[in-house]
């Protein structure tokens, strides 16, 4: 693997091999040193061209506990505000030779793009509306954890999924992991076209009892501007994940930041079911186990063989 | 309206024999090998193969080649003024001569627009020096492209526009494109309309269906277009009014236009060789050169557009011809301005991909790539004695890869580039002269 560009490139085993690696990983964070020496010498650098506080700290994070060097680059404050366009910030940044780049924008293939102009390893930490897939190995990790694996699980994405990435890479990612999926949300949030990735489309939440796990969107407030709902109000009566409709042996999950009150109820997401915490602590173990693929690569899944003599 | 309409620089008059190579206009019953000699930029004589002496005039070895009559594209951007790092009067005209094209018309969205006569006037004096084949000029329906206020068009037309065009963006308002139309009984001239709805449209970068929904990318669904060629209709058939439909991209508009055509509505309409041959599957890759406006529409769409093609409820080909910068393409896919060359390839492309596997009649392409004259009411290019010579020489058995010789456009974005097309255009003549001379095609004797 020289990128990790999306989930719909990964198959049924690449996913394994990483959340296995994360579960290796896991240990290291158990430690009082926190810390392995894997990618020493390494540079990582993450490129975000869109606010991130979570992502990008969790990335900085899983590169420093491998002992990579971090350098943060956002767009914002930088010479893009100048008008440089993708391609030559790319090619500035990629002359100071980092291992790895860390992709986030708010284009849809913008993160393939830079794979073509370096010969760094790239990992897309979101592109657009298109594939977000960290997020979904995360959570993959997260369930099998839980639920020991996805066979046959039943798991609900509920809300804004037409604005989604994290949507788009987790029907990708739990169908190929043998779960699954429905969508639920508002009709104006539905994309035309969404059940060819595989899932099935609900047009109300009043089937949601058959899900083993409820997986809520955000539901950004710029979209009621935009008059894809007719209020919070509304989405919320229909839509919101709250204790009354979650039952006991559901589990609750999201992908943060929450907003209490719009999709999720306060007391859903303090309830026993939510696994938002988990989420977050899977983040970093994940992506170490991705940054390690990448750049240790093939070396640490086959022992290098010993040389031959002829 | 007088072929002086479309102007073009300095053309050297051909004094051509073309021996032997297979004739083929469907418009003046011509298919077959003959011999056409050419004096003075002037269709003279059209003999069996062996007949004409042809004394003193260039031989150009057509056996084994079709000779059609020079192709019109009533759709392209060449840029000027204004974004001539995109493309000018001489590249474009040279990319179309490449194509195999005699004339072509030209969109007002410039920069700025031609929504006045002096700068109607200005172009159109460059275009008398630096085409390289006769280019005729639409103008603005509306002022700066805006929407709102109508240009001064009947000094347009006393200017030379050959109709009327917001190409580019559509005329929203009904009411606005109704007064047009209503005034068309003053200043002629078609009105070509891009079909649009902006609020079903707006945040769509690409077909709205399972290939956006996979990718994440705003969708623009084809009722935007169907919907607008179905209110345009009913208002050109109110006012009795000509109009023409450019680039359908949909079953439902190809549905709308035959549906205003049985009721006897003045209406015509083009389809781009890229609907006609790709669809929204070939935008899974984002390439930046697939995203056109309209976009590519699903496979049921396109069959319905060849079907539309074939049945002459579209009456013509156009290429859009949409140059763009390099630095302007090389951007993620949503960022990307919309377009993509089609001049150079217009010909190959659907010979390749439409007559070669039996979807479409050699005889009917060329006449559907000649036919956008006369909805202009220019003369249709035709191979017939005392006619000018506006005539394309093609090896059909010519297999070459699109773009691997670079192109004559000033830019290379073109959607069918690194395709194996069959299909090479050797001469064109244009307007009586020799526009476009393939390099490796060498002259028999002088």
């Amino acid at each position: 693997m020289n990128h990790l560009l999306s989930i719909e490139e990964l198959d049924r085993d690449a996913i394994e091999r990483i959340v296995s690696q994360a579960q290796r990983f896991a240990e290291v964070s158990d430690r009082e040193i926190k810390k392995v020496p894997a990618l020493r010498g390494r540079m990582v650098l993450n490129l975000f061209y869109e606010a991130s506080t979570r992502t990008r700290s969790s990335f900085e994070l899983a590169a420093k506990r491998l002992s990579a060097d971090v350098v943060n680059f956002a767009a914002s404050g930088s010479s893009v505000e100048k008008g440089e366009s993708l391609k030559d910030t790319v090619l500035t940044l990629a002359a100071h030779k980092p291992d790895a780049i860390v992709v986030r924008t708010p284009w849809a293939g913008a993160a393939e793009l830079v794979s073509r102009w370096t010969s760094a390893a790239i990992v897309n930490a979101g592109d657009g509306k298109h594939e977000h897939p960290t997020q979904a190995l995360l959570d993959v990790y997260t369930l099998q954890r839980r639920l020991g694996g996805l066979d046959g699980v039943s798991i609900w994405i509920v809300g804004d999924v037409a604005h989604s990435r994290v949507a788009r890479s987790n029907i990708l990612a739990f169908t190929r992991m043998g779960a699954r999926v429905t969508v639920a949300g508002p009709p104006t949030l539905i994309p035309r076209g969404i059940e060819t990735l595989g899932c099935e489309v609900r047009y109300s939440l009043a089937d949601l009892g058959q899900a083993d796990v409820v997986y809520a969107l955000r539901m950004q407030r710029e979209r009621m501007s935009e008059a894809w709902v007719p209020s919070l109000r509304e989405y919320a009566s229909c839509f919101q994940i709250s204790a009354r409709r979650l039952s006991p042996r559901q589990l609750l999950m999201h992908p943060g930041p929450v907003n209490r009150g719009v999709e999720l109820s306060g007391e859903a997401v303090d309830s026993p079911q939510a696994v938002i915490a988990e989420q977050v602590e899977a983040g970093v173990v994940v992506r170490m186990a991705v940054l390690y693929e990448l750049l240790a690569g093939a070396r640490a899944f086959r022992p290098v063989p010993e040389p031959q003599l002829a | 309206m007088a072929i002086s309409s479309l102007l073009h620089g300095p053309l050297a008059s051909a004094d051509v024999l073309i021996a032997g190579a297979h004739a083929l206009d469907p418009g003046a019953g011509l298919d077959g090998g003959h011999d056409v000699l050419v004096r003075d930029g002037q269709i003279v004589q059209i003999s069996p193969p062996g007949e004409i002496d042809g004394e003193g005039a260039e031989l150009i070895a057509g056996a084994g080649k079709h000779l059609f009559p020079a192709f019109f594209d009533p759709h392209v951007h060449l840029r000027s003024p204004g974004q001539e790092h995109k493309e000018d009067l001489e590249t474009g005209t040279r990319a179309a001569a490449a194509g195999g094209f005699g004339a072509v018309i030209a969109m007002p969205n410039t920069d700025p627009p031609l929504d006045s006569a002096p700068l109607l006037r200005s172009v159109r004096e460059s275009a008398a020096r630096e085409a390289r084949i006769p280019v005729g000029f639409l103008a603005a329906i509306t002022r700066g492209l805006g929407g709102e206020e109508l240009s001064e068009m009947a000094e347009l037309a006393g200017a030379g526009a050959l109709g009327f065009t917001d190409d580019g963006r559509p005329v929203a308002s009904a009411g606005v494109l109704r007064k047009a139309l209503q005034y068309q009984r003053l200043c002629g001239g078609v009105l070509t309309l891009h079909e649009e709805d902006p609020s079903l449209s707006r945040g769509g970068s690409m077909h709205e269906g399972e290939v956006s929904a996979a990718l994440g990318l705003g969708g623009i669904p084809t009722i935007s277009e169907s919907t607008m060629v179905a209110r345009d209709a009913e208002l050109a058939g109110y006012e009795q009014a000509r109009v023409h439909f450019q680039h359908l991209s949909c079953a439902a508009s190809v549905r709308a236009v035959a549906a205003a055509k049985a009721l006897g509505y003045r209406v015509s309409c083009e389809v781009t060789p890229h609907h006609l041959l790709l669809s929204d599957a070939d935008v899974r890759s984002l390439d930046t050169s697939m995203k056109m406006n309209p976009p590519l529409s699903d496979e049921r769409d396109r069959r319905a557009l060849i079907e539309g093609l074939r049945d002459g409820t579209i009456d013509c080909v156009a290429t859009d011809h949409a140059p763009h910068a390099r630095h302007e393409k090389e951007v993620p896919f949503e960022q990307a301005p919309m377009g993509t060359t089609g001049l150079e390839t217009a010909f190959a492309a659907l010979y390749t991909g439409l007559v070669l596997p039996g979807e479409l009649a050699l005889a009917t392409l060329v006449e559907r790539m000649t036919a956008s004259a006369a909805l202009f009411e220019l003369p249709t290019p035709s191979i017939a004695v005392g006619e000018p010579a506006n005539l394309t020489l093609v090896d059909l058995g010519a297999e070459w890869v699109a773009g691997e010789s670079g192109w004559e456009s000033r830019s290379a974005n073109c959607c069918f580039a690194g395709r194996r097309l069959s299909g090479r255009v050797l001469i064109t003549i244009a307007a009586g002269g020799v526009a476009y001379r393939e390099r490796a095609f060498s002259v028999v004797a002088a």
